[in-house]
């Protein structure tokens, strides 16, 4: 019998990103790299166990190779405790019944087992898609103090965006009374966040009236939430105050990479009492040269700059050669940047070459069509030949090129 | 494959009186370098690199970041069931507690008995490398050596204590050794590193101890250098020992060099450390930085040039840091210049400050203090 933990967290990590293309066309969305060195799975670990929350469940589904040898034995979040710590948690075969999770709440419903070895009191839903700080243990406090049965974070929006999120409408005392999935008029601009903590008790009796109804889509949102509503338990929501950001999108995943660079973004994360772990790269220190210039950036450890850097995030390990240009753009592990070579509002992915002089993505203001212009979006592992312009928006990916190559071969 | 019947032994306290600045408050090899090292991190990586399971680190005094540093040694993937890091503290009655080298190998002499690995690898913590001992090792295997010492051939660096010269035949054989000889021209000088047969090792340290002799080059070596299988191991690599202030300055600069860094850095070989969970180094709006090395958790609003920045060095807006090496978490608030500067840890420097040393004689700031 393991001794009981009064909060287990369940994180989902299934989620394909389907949204962020090429970047997780190989790996899970919680896996894609963030912020020159983290994944953004760091910010739910590392907020577990700076909440005290020692007991970690990781489901995943899509992709999962990558995560699996990122969160390992859980060790960098010190996470390796001897009778808690983090558990990946796959779908697996049973006598019978056997499934992939089919919804957020399936995949809660597959590992009771899992969640019961505990005995905890409270389970807290946290999905691996969202960049911020959290302390998880007020949350926690806060559902005691109402003696809630169900608490939802909530963020407020600005108006015009709450369509696009699930709108939680509460009464003076915090309780909600209506939960508003992506509604076309909605009635204020309190958003769930995704996090959810259930009184345990109540959530696994949902979970099984849930999943003995073959019409249910077996999701949180959608399901159980709303099921409780109808049924009167006590659901409240946590109002929380900070940085939070959406990376389920290309852009957003670029905006939130440059909300690092400002110095009036509330997201610091070299708080001492509020690290954010994650596996560190064994470099040595980067080295700026004599002719680089570097301004507003974030740099990792062993990068040589020989370049020009403005508004970059260079991740582990990434070349910038003389006399190339990187501005307003990501730059993930061990890519070289060619001589010349001009990098321009684009998130670049793992071990790519950019050529000699090579172009990639363009500034808005150079474009004329500004619906043509996005961030440009290389996939890992590409080799960007000498010259070659790739304009903004574009997503190419190392198959793409291969394909494209052997045609001109053919030619 | 690990474990390659070598056991690697490590003194962590020599020397320290050559930098005694750096060492008031730690042990030489747990003294701060490169940006985000100690320097420990080098012989422990390249042990562990060479493919070594079991290391012994030896202490004397002041080791308490050392300890700390270390931990259980899993950033060196040391933290084993079945071998890894040992920290061997002083042991044994007040008066000959490790004072000498053949003392702390004698306080030791259980831990030696007791390892099952046929050949030990004994170093300093003062040289800086990259070395691949494997292939001392096979070295000494293919010459059925008792004792391989690993040495440059070249000028002793200014400075270096007691250098030992040895005098070697075309083979390899060392014929002789000589101890801090008159000498300023070119030769095959030992870099404190050497491989021995375990048993050979507790021999000789029995019967040194046996003589009231105490001197590990004099006794040890030297005076059994014709009676034993004896070979010399040239390293031509990127080596610097840090032995003053001036050195340790030095063979931080070189860091700006690529040939020194490709050598000390390699992607099949790197060197550890104990990591610290920083974020990316940061610079702001109007920052310069060229010619350095930054690491982890540094923010640069000001001008950093030709510098090495440990992490979490703050340098503020309207600062100019030139030629100087910041230790972690140092701060150095607006406006300030300094120019050949050495700060420890934990150094505050206020606004406005200028602080201007010289190339061969950095001025240097100890662990917390605020200028």
């Amino acid at each position: 019998m393991l001794p009981k933990q009064e909060v287990v967290a369940m994180l989902l990590a299934g989620g394909q990103g389907s949204r962020l293309g090429v970047l997780t066309k190989k790996l899970a969305k919680p896996a894609v790299p963030y912020g020159g060195k983290y994944r953004i799975i760091d910010f739910p670990l590392s907020n577990c166990v700076n909440s005290g929350i020692e007991t970690v469940g990781v489901l995943t589904q899509y992709q999962p190779l990558v995560l699996n040898e990122y969160i390992g034995n859980g060790q960098p979040w010190d996470l390796d405790s001897m009778n808690a710590g983090v558990r990946v948690l796959p779908p697996y075969q049973r006598s019978r019944k056997s499934d992939w999770y089919k919804g957020t709440a399936n995949a809660i419903y597959q590992n009771i087992q899992f969640i019961e070895r505990y005995s905890p009191d409270y389970v807290i839903v946290l999905s691996g898609d969202h960049i911020y700080k959290m302390d998880y243990s007020k949350m926690v406090a806060y559902h005691k103090e109402k003696g809630a049965d169900c608490t939802i974070a909530a963020i407020e929006v600005p108006m015009e965006e709450a369509p696009r999120f699930g709108i939680l409408n509460t009464r003076s005392d915090g309780s909600v009374y209506e939960f508003d999935e992506k509604p076309k008029a909605p009635k204020s601009n309190s958003a769930s966040m995704g996090i959810y903590v259930f009184t345990w008790s109540k959530l696994r009796k949902y979970l099984e009236a849930d999943e003995a109804d073959p019409k249910s889509s077996n999701d949180f949102g959608k399901d159980i939430l709303p099921a409780m509503l109808r049924a009167g338990e006590r659901m409240f929501a946590y109002r929380f105050e900070g940085y939070w950001k959406d990376v389920g999108t290309i852009d957003s995943l670029w905006e939130s990479n440059m909300d690092l660079l400002d110095p009036n973004v509330p997201l610091d994360l070299n708080e001492d009492s509020w690290k954010i772990y994650s596996r560190n790269p064994v470099m040595p220190p980067h080295y700026i040269s004599k002719n680089a210039k570097v301004q507003n950036s974030l740099v990792a450890e062993g990068c040589n700059v020989y370049g020009e850097i403005d508004f970059a995030v260079l991740f582990s390990g990434v070349y910038i050669a003389p006399g190339a240009v990187v501005r307003d753009s990501i730059i993930m592990p061990n890519t070289r940047i060619e001589e010349n070579a001009v990098v321009q509002y684009a998130i670049v992915s793992e071990n790519n070459t950019i050529g000699r002089g090579a172009v990639v993505g363009a500034r808005p203001e150079d474009i004329a069509d500004k619906d043509k212009w996005g961030v440009t979006v290389i996939g890992d592992g590409c080799a960007i030949p000498a010259g070659v312009k790739i304009p903004p928006k574009a997503m190419i990916d190392a198959d793409m090129l291969k394909k494209e190559a052997a045609v001109n071969a053919r030619k | 494959m690990r474990g390659n019947n070598v056991l690697g032994l490590i003194f962590s306290n020599v020397h320290e009186e050559k930098v005694r600045e750096l060492t008031d408050t730690r042990t030489m090899g747990s003294v701060p370098f490169g940006g985000r090292y100690r320097l420990i991190d080098f012989p422990l990586s390249n042990m562990v690199n060479s493919g070594i399971n079991k290391v012994g680190v030896i202490t004397k005094k002041n080791y308490q970041s050392l300890m700390d540093h270390l931990g259980s040694g899993k950033a060196w993937d040391l933290s084993r069931k079945r071998e890894g890091l040992y920290i061997l503290p002083p042991f044994g009655s007040e008066s000959n507690i490790n004072n000498s080298r053949i003392e702390s190998l004698a306080s030791i002499g259980l831990f030696l008995k007791n390892s099952k690995e046929d050949l030990v690898l004994i170093t300093d913590s003062d040289i800086v490398c990259n070395i691949d001992y494997a292939d001392v090792i096979s070295f000494h295997v293919k010459n059925d050596a008792d004792i391989t010492l690993v040495y440059r051939s070249g000028k002793v660096a200014y400075g270096v204590s007691n250098p030992s010269v040895y005098t070697l035949d075309p083979d390899g054989r060392v014929r002789d050794m000589l101890i801090a000889p008159m000498s300023d021209g070119e030769c095959s000088y030992g870099i404190g590193m050497m491989l021995i047969k375990r048993a050979l090792l507790i021999k000789l340290v029995t019967d040194c101890v046996s003589r009231n002799l105490y001197n590990f080059k004099r006794d040890l070596l030297q005076r059994n250098i014709k009676s034993y299988r004896v070979f010399g191991y040239e390293f031509s690599g990127f080596t610097k020992a840090i032995c003053s202030m001036g050195a340790y300055f030095e063979a931080n600069m070189a860091l700006m060099l690529p040939s020194v860094r490709s050598q000390l850095f390699r992607q099949d070989r790197p060197v550890y450390t104990k990591v610290r969970d920083d974020m990316p180094a940061r610079y702001g709006l109007g920052a310069q930085a060229c010619n350095s090395l930054v690491a982890d958790g540094c923010v640069i609003e000001g001008e950093v040039r030709g510098s090495v920045l440990f992490r979490g060095v703050h340098v503020g807006k309207g600062s100019v840091v030139e030629d100087c090496v910041i230790m972690q978490d140092s701060e150095i608030r607006q406006n300030c210049r300094l120019s050949y500067v050495v700060t420890d840890k934990n150094v505050v420097i206020k606004d406005d400050r200028s602080l201007v040393g010289f190339q061969s004689y950095p001025v240097f700031i100890s662990k917390g203090s605020t200028v």
